[in-house]
């Protein structure tokens, strides 16, 4: 990575971190290969940041984020923590018991507001139980910060006995999120929390967890595949493609001047909400299919999708590229990027 | 110069859903046209009943919903129109418009194809049932129809089954097995919300082709106002049950008249305008449609909401020409006066 001097200490830092499920096949379940989910991925994330994370499904974005979070356990690789004090562990390889401090300081949000509550619990319940959970507080004091936490994502807490199929997808989204935020955590992982919500009610969750941001001092790493979300909220961007992160940079650099074939694609292919635009701009559509990331092809993983491959170059095996700089603080993973010309979003007159 | 009649012409429809827990008013009184050869794009946010007025011109809602009033006219060219909103959900002549005339493309696409069937099968099923052709040319249209919606290898997918196809080749499999009888009516109900941005690219791409080459109307549901800006010539904004606003693409997206249209296009994020601004947002939830606030169903959630008028009284329909139609008191000669000017 090209981090300059000037860049704080990541809160975070992962190192070559892989992730791979076995397949399986047979009566016996021999296993007869990996699906390469996060396959070597170095990323860095800056205190008190949001960092997005896009890409299409299936390329693992999902699979980083519960592994940086240790919802799921990597094949391999290092997810260095640093701690309020400075010092730094390394959280994938710590057992369940030495996880659990640390687990506290990393929360997720969930995308399916509708099923990521427990029906049958209360809000009192589904926000107090990490509190009871990790023997925090009980009683009239769990009872007391529930309040505080509800009043604090824009919900009475006098719904707080009330059970979730009484509320809207925005309101459970907020009930999701007091329930990640009342342990008091410096990270925040959010897998897609608005893709669920109505238009008009996402704008007010993207104000909210801003608005939290800035009280709470929270560093985000925002999972998604709407691009727009992601310009509007993000202070820095990077895009993955089957397991691999293919570039990173500051929010307006990657969108105007984007430096890999795929997010060059990515961003020509959303819908701008203007009929005027229509044809406007570079277009450029990638086939439908998503290479198999349990035998990805060779040389660049992108190049069977890429418009500006080139056969003998991006194809040869062991020779993919890898994440380097190529201006500052933003880094990409092609091997013909110097050659390319390619387009971002133009600036919309306001 | 007067349209053309219209090839579908809904007016005043209401399909209210009676269930113990009452009656859901879902669609309460939605007039709205298709011309022929257009695409019409029906946006709105989940509850406003933009999913169950395209059913009930099929003749597809489920119990214990049910048509209850208003008219819904099919005009094909040199036939009478008939009247949908009257025909039976089983009568012979709907399940002749049925996926013959009128054919529809729905959200999931993994869920609308049968695993237990061939790609091919479901297609060959669909043709013989509006053609009357052999097993051997149905077999010959749906290898052409695959082609035509751009499934590379037609021929060899034609033995597949939907779950080894990816989201994006299934809706295509979906949208041929549509154009199986050459439709003069495609609606399609959310056909890409569940897609890839890059998948949704190229299947909108494919409607819009599709339509130059059959001419067909197109009928697109949507929340998404990025697609209907690039694929709407005429649209029509839905909420809680009724149109609150109609027209051109280009008069919506900058001449939107209704308090509602303006708030929804003010609160989606706009690429290259700018990261990190604050957006604008609508105050309050979408109600559920079984409790709809009295008078104008948006008036608790908009800023331009005169008390003791919009509270008490339903809006006024007002018309400024053929597709151009505003549902908002603001725009009444009578209370403009003590309006506040909503345009932003």
């Amino acid at each position: 990575m090209t981090d300059s001097v000037a860049a704080p200490e990541p809160v975070i830092e992962v190192r070559d971190l892989t992730v791979h499920f076995p397949v399986r096949k047979g009566f016996i379940g021999r296993t007869v290969g990996h699906v390469r989910a996060v396959d070597g991925v170095d990323l860095a994330i800056r205190p008190g940041e949001t960092l997005g994370l896009v890409g299409e499904s299936g390329c693992g974005k999902t699979t980083l984020g519960r592994s940086i979070a240790r919802i799921l356990k990597p094949t391999g690789g290092e997810v260095r923590y640093r701690g309020p004090d400075g010092t730094v562990t390394d959280l994938a390889t710590l057992g369940e018991r030495a996880l659990k401090p640390f687990q506290r300081q990393i929360r997720v949000v969930f995308q399916d507001p509708f099923s990521s509550l427990n029906p049958r619990m209360t809000l009192l319940q589904i926000v107090g139980e990490p509190l009871r959970a990790n023997g925090i507080a009980s009683g009239s004091e769990l009872e007391h910060r529930v309040a505080e936490m509800l009043e604090r994502v824009g919900l009475s807490p006098k719904y707080m006995n009330r059970y979730p199929h009484a509320f809207s997808g925005g309101e459970r989204q907020r009930v999701n999120i007091a329930r990640a935020l009342i342990l008091g955590p410096r990270v925040v992982i959010a897998d897609e929390p608005v893709s669920a919500l109505d238009v008009s009610v996402r704008a007010q969750i993207l104000n909210l967890l801003r608005d939290l941001q800035e009280e709470l001092k929270l560093t985000y790493l925002f999972v998604s595949h709407d691009l727009s979300v992601v310009e509007n909220i993000c202070d820095r961007v990077a895009v993955m493609y089957l397991g691999k992160i293919v570039e990173v940079a500051d929010t307006a650099e990657l969108y105007s001047s984007p430096r890999h074939p795929y997010t060059e694609a990515l961003l020509s292919a959303v819908p701008r909400p203007d009929p005027r635009l229509r044809g406007a701009g570079r277009r450029i559509r990638l086939a439908d299919d998503l290479p198999d990331p349990a035998n990805p092809p060779p040389g660049c993983y992108f190049h069977t999708r890429c418009p500006y491959a080139v056969p003998g170059v991006c194809d040869i095996d062991g020779h993919g590229p890898v994440l380097t700089g190529t201006g500052p603080q933003h880094d990409a993973a092609c091997l013909r990027t110097s050659e390319l010309d390619l387009v971002g979003v133009a600036s919309e007159p306001a | 110069m007067p349209r053309e009649d219209p090839l579908l012409e809904i007016s005043d429809l209401r399909t209210h859903f009676f269930t113990r827990e009452g009656t859901v008013r879902a669609v309460d009184g939605v007039s709205l046209t298709v011309p022929r050869g257009k695409t019409v794009c029906v946006v709105g946010e989940s509850g406003c009943g933009k999913s169950v007025t395209a059913r009930s011109v099929l003749g597809l809602v489920d119990e214990p919903g049910r048509i209850v009033s208003g008219e819904i006219w099919w005009r094909r060219r040199g036939q009478e129109p008939v009247n949908l909103a009257q025909l039976g959900p089983r009568s012979e002549e709907m399940r002749r418009v049925r996926g013959g005339e009128i054919s529809m493309v729905f959200q999931e696409p993994m869920a609308s194809l049968s695993p237990m069937y061939t790609i091919g099968d479901q297609l060959v099923e669909a043709i013989r049932m509006h053609l009357p052709l052999t097993q051997e040319q149905a077999r010959e249209r749906a290898t052409d129809l695959l082609r035509r919606a751009g499934i590379p290898r037609a021929e060899e997918r034609l033995d597949a089954y939907s779950f080894q196809l990816s989201g994006g080749m299934c809706q295509r499999v979906m949208i041929a097995i549509a154009l199986a009888a050459d439709p003069a009516l495609l609606i399609a109900d959310e056909p890409t919300t569940a897609l890839d941005v890059t998948t949704q690219a190229r299947i909108i791409d494919l409607l819009r082709d599709l339509q130059a080459e059959t001419g067909m109307s197109v009928l697109f549901i949507t929340h998404d106002l990025g697609v209907v800006a690039e694929i709407a010539d005429e649209v029509v904004v839905m909420y809680l049950g009724t149109v609150v606003e109609r027209g051109g693409v280009d008069e919506i997206f900058h001449d939107p008249k209704h308090p509602y249209t303006n708030a929804l296009l003010g609160s989606i994020p706009r690429m290259g305008a700018g990261a990190g601004r604050r957006l604008a947002t609508i105050r309050g939830n979408v109600p559920h449609p079984s409790d709809r606030p009295a008078g104008c169903p948006f008036h608790p959630r908009c800023d331009a909401a005169i008390g003791g008028v919009c509270d008490v009284s339903d809006p006024p329909h007002i018309v400024f020409g053929e597709a151009r139609s505003v549902r908002c008191v603001l725009h009444d000669d009578v209370h403009r006066s003590s309006a506040a000017e909503v345009r932003a």
